[in-house]
């Protein structure tokens, strides 16, 4: 594993050079991430990603991108879903705009899900959701609305268990080993890149989505992070954590409520 | 024993798969409440039901049980539960954390995943027991714990119901101890006694 004195170079190299700033990500996790990228890449010192990551621009991309976990699915944890569905969309009806936030989106399988969820609620056509993500390059991939038709059987799954009622099949067309999401979908959608860690509040939501991105990061950037969020959520919005993160030692905790004491879905009161 | 050393206690990493619930529940209901020491359980499971390998050991042991959550303290006196669907590592002496990277050996949680940042960050107080299972998982992370200072057991392959797992670490002559399973919290309380005066 990485020594602890390497990963310090690392992080303030990528700060300095390059402006991404992960000095308060969590340790252990991004360790393992270099390591990884050094295995896939074939580097045999960390003095060689070093060199790689100074005398070539373009690597710093591929590096950000790396460091960053980028694993995510359509409906993961379907109760969870089948809890917006049932309990939050209904609610936002009367809205006359719906604007949903996907913080840390990554690939947007998940905004590819509430975007099916708010046409099956028939609330899409008055609705926007915006994507976004610190790596440019996987968000492309919300734009084109491609998906790799081997995992749509757990993702057909997954939809059926969240209350989904259709053929999840309806809802792309098969083009050899992808799944291409009708365009109706990614119409409703603004893809963008944000650095949660060092970009401001851009617009104010009725949801903030932002599932399995603040385990990367520790107490302190957490807090911030959640403190951007509270500045963009209106009140009465709601704020939705991954299944294994939590408010409750926050600054904002106080004014929020849970919405029930198994899902990560709080409530801004004031 | 004085309250300073219990920062100092043992840490305990068990790591199991298919065949390893039994040994597990065992485990929790004959071993005696030891304050000063933390146990991490890590067994490969469906990420549905999910509390319940929680309820079921909570039922067996005098130790306060918990499914990990995102930067819990390590205390000690308690059994620790890697949540499913979450590779779960020690961020530093004094808490966890999680992490939804790719599967490892198919797995998430990752057996190896575990031991390897347990033994990174606790070194010589780690003792580190791989059971039952159909996966070569948690192999290269025991070897790590050994490689670090820290005591290694496996359940015997006889014993095991599928003993992929059990054998892998075995092969490898990196296990100091093989154990049958009702024995395992015997070595635990004798090692945790004799390591942490030796300490």
């Amino acid at each position: 594993m990485i020594k602890d004195e390497d990963l310090n170079i690392l992080v303030a190299e990528l700060f300095e050079k390059h402006g991404y700033d992960f000095s308060n990500y969590a340790k252990a996790s991004l360790k393992r991430r270099v390591n990884r990228l050094m295995v896939i890449d074939r580097l045999p010192s960390f003095a060689e990603l070093l060199y790689k990551i100074k005398s070539d621009a373009s690597y710093t991309v591929h590096v950000v991108q790396e460091l960053t976990v980028n694993v995510t699915e359509m409906f993961r944890d379907p109760q969870l879903f089948k809890t917006i569905r049932e309990q939050i969309l209904p609610g936002l009806a009367t809205h006359p705009f719906i604007r949903i936030w996907h913080a840390g989106c990554s690939t947007g399988e998940e905004v590819y899900s509430m975007a099916i969820m708010l046409e099956e609620a028939n609330l899409l056509h008055k609705s926007l959701l915006y994507a976004t993500d610190l790596n440019p390059r996987v968000i492309e991939n919300i734009k084109r609305g491609f998906f790799p038709l081997s995992q749509m059987k757990q993702y057909s799954e997954n939809y059926i268990a969240s209350g989904g009622k259709k053929d999840f099949s309806d809802y792309y067309t098969a083009k050899y080993e992808w799944a291409k999401f009708h365009d109706r979908f990614k119409e409703k959608m603004v893809v963008a890149t944000h650095n949660l860690v060092s970009d401001r509040s851009f617009n104010e939501f009725q949801i903030i989505l932002c599932r399995n991105v603040l385990i990367y990061f520790d107490k302190i950037l957490q807090d911030k992070v959640l403190t951007l969020f509270d500045n963009s959520l209106e009140k009465l919005g709601f704020l939705i954590l991954g299944s294994k993160e939590n408010l409750r030692f926050s600054s904002i905790a106080s004014q929020y409520t849970q919405l029930a004491h198994k899902e990560k879905i709080w409530r801004k009161m004031k | 024993m004085e309250k300073d050393e219990i920062t100092a206690g043992a840490i305990v990493v068990i790591g199991g798969s298919a065949g390893s619930l039994e040994v597990i529940l065992e485990i929790a209901n004959n071993l005696p409440l030891l304050p000063t020491v933390v146990i991490i359980i890590v067994v490969h499971r469906k990420i549905d039901n999910d509390s319940i390998l929680e309820e079921l050991i909570a039922h067996k042991t005098k130790y306060r049980v918990k499914e990990v959550e995102d930067k819990d303290a390590i205390i000690p006196g308690t059994i620790y539960i890697a949540p499913p669907d979450y590779h779960l590592l020690i961020e530093n002496k004094h808490c966890f954390s999680l992490d939804t990277s790719e599967k490892v050996h198919f797995c998430r949680p990752s057996i190896d995943v575990t031991f390897e940042s347990v033994a990174e960050t606790f070194t010589s107080r780690v003792i580190g027991i791989l059971l039952s299972g159909a996966n070569i998982d948690g192999a290269e992370g025991l070897a790590c714990i050994k490689q670090l200072g820290g005591y290694t057991m496996a359940q015997t392959p006889e014993s095991a119901g599928i003993d992929i797992m059990p054998k892998q670490a075995i092969s490898r002559n990196i296990v100091d101890k093989i154990v049958e399973p009702q024995d395992i919290s015997k070595e635990i309380v004798q090692l945790v006694t004799t390591r942490t005066s030796s300490l």
